[in-house]
């Protein structure tokens, strides 16, 4: 690689920043990754907008991150220049795309957590945290119905879709407990009412999936394991192959515009 | 290209309709009957040391006409003789589509999109939207997908007409 990564001051507000901004960095671009591949053009436009939506999302916060942070870096060099380690997104979102019921599971968990996320968070003690979540919230509660309408089509479809769409709810769940983990930097925050407290929105998840699973006529996990360490930077192997493709262009033309 | 440069005797209060005046007047690249002073995308005029500062904000995080938008105030400002102006993003109060004139609703109609109706229904998780065909005026409609040709717009179909539009959704 031609360009050196940059070093990020990780003082609580500009990781909690960062954290929400990879979130939606790394799903948006694993969406976009379908473009021009879904079932139908529909489809193909749904996970487009929505990929748009994350990476508006993605740039308020980077943003942010840069101007708390206050030194050189800005929103493309978070993107562009930071290595797998310090990315601090959830492992749920760097999950390979799959088949397209996978993509859908990934999207439902992510979705019926980010809009009470967002929605709770407009009350933030932080001016522009509420205002990104106040226009995220709007985004959020689409994304939710629209991976719900699915999840329920595919899960109470054919044979075929329906073992597709159990298959990934079996092989996902052990990546949704990390939404609900804090460390003492974000607790710290939530205290201060900065931030929001995921386990308080964890009931409210639960009843979400299991309402929309249950119409989906799919079987809840039983499985309470959890895998966590996306948001210390401890990635599965698949998010440095998703940064290769990403950055390949500001890593070999350093700078480069269009 | 003319230049015209503003006499100094007119008062900011003045310069400041005529800057909103002209910033007003431009469209939406995407949605191109539709100006940004329809859409309430236009937020804010403010004359400041002389030069001129547009508040816009976005419709949807990544939108990507704001880009279009912001340069093309600036190039209508510059051409106006107000020198460069600042355009800026305000994230808050929060875009919706309540702010829609009804100048701008009417005028999305007669383009073939239909408006937004009340935003109330966006909240339930399966919300049930009733949306009016803009070519038939029938009511008999049907949602093909929550996500059509740009983040505002969702793709309906007329069972009555038979006709396929996009509709204007609520934000």
């Amino acid at each position: 690689m031609a360009v050196a990564s940059i070093t990020v001051s990780e003082t609580p507000l500009v990781l909690y920043a960062l954290r929400r901004a990879d979130d939606a960095l790394i799903l948006g671009h694993r969406l976009s990754e379908w473009c021009g591949h879904a079932p139908m053009l529909e489809e193909d436009m749904a996970l487009a907008n929505m990929a748009l939506d994350l990476l508006g999302q993605a740039r308020e916060l980077y943003s942010y991150a840069a101007k708390v942070e206050a030194k050189d870096n800005d929103e493309d060099r978070f993107a562009y220049l930071r290595d797998v380690r310090q990315y601090r997104n959830l492992l749920l979102v760097e999950q390979p795309n799959g088949d397209f019921a996978r993509t859908i599971v990934r999207q439902f968990f992510y979705a019926a957590f980010a809009d009470p996320y967002w929605r709770a968070m407009m009350s933030s003690t932080d001016a522009t945290m509420a205002a990104i979540a106040a226009k995220s919230e709007k985004e959020s509660a689409y994304h939710l119905r629209h991976s719900s309408e699915w999840l329920i089509r595919l899960g109470d479809g054919t044979d075929e879709s329906q073992r597709r769409a159990q298959g990934a709810v079996d092989d996902l769940w052990s990546f949704t407990g990390e939404m609900f983990w804090v460390d003492g930097a974000e607790r710290a925050l939530i205290e201060a009412g900065v931030a929001v407290d995921p386990s308080s929105l964890r009931p409210r998840w639960l009843r979400t999936i299991s309402d929309v699973m249950a119409q989906a006529t799919l079987a809840m996990p039983k499985s309470e394991w959890m895998q966590h360490g996306g948001r210390s930077g401890r990635h599965s192997e698949h998010l440095g192959h998703l940064l290769s493709e990403l950055q390949s262009l500001q890593r070999t033309f350093p700078g480069v515009t269009w | 290209m003319v230049i015209v440069t503003h006499s100094p005797s007119l008062s900011d209060r003045e310069r400041r309709q005529r800057a909103w005046d002209v910033a007003a007047g431009v469209v939406d690249p995407e949605i191109p009957v539709l100006t940004i002073a329809d859409l309430g995308v236009l937020r804010e005029v403010a004359i400041r040391d002389g030069g001129v500062e547009v508040a816009i904000t976005p419709t949807y995080s990544g939108c990507p006409a704001m880009n279009m938008i912001a340069l093309e105030i600036e190039l209508a400002l510059e051409r106006e003789g107000f020198g460069k102006p600042k355009v800026r993003t305000v994230l808050s109060p929060a875009w919706t589509t309540d702010w829609m004139s009804e100048e701008g609703r009417r005028k999305l109609r007669e383009y073939g999109i239909a408006p937004p109706e009340a935003a109330s229904s966006r909240r339930a998780l399966f919300g049930v939207e009733q949306v009016t065909c803009p070519q038939c005026g029938s009511g008999d409609t049907e949602v093909l997908s929550e996500f059509g040709s740009t983040s505002c717009k969702a793709l309906w179909r007329c069972k009555s007409c038979r006709e396929p539009f996009d509709y204007f959704k609520c934000h």
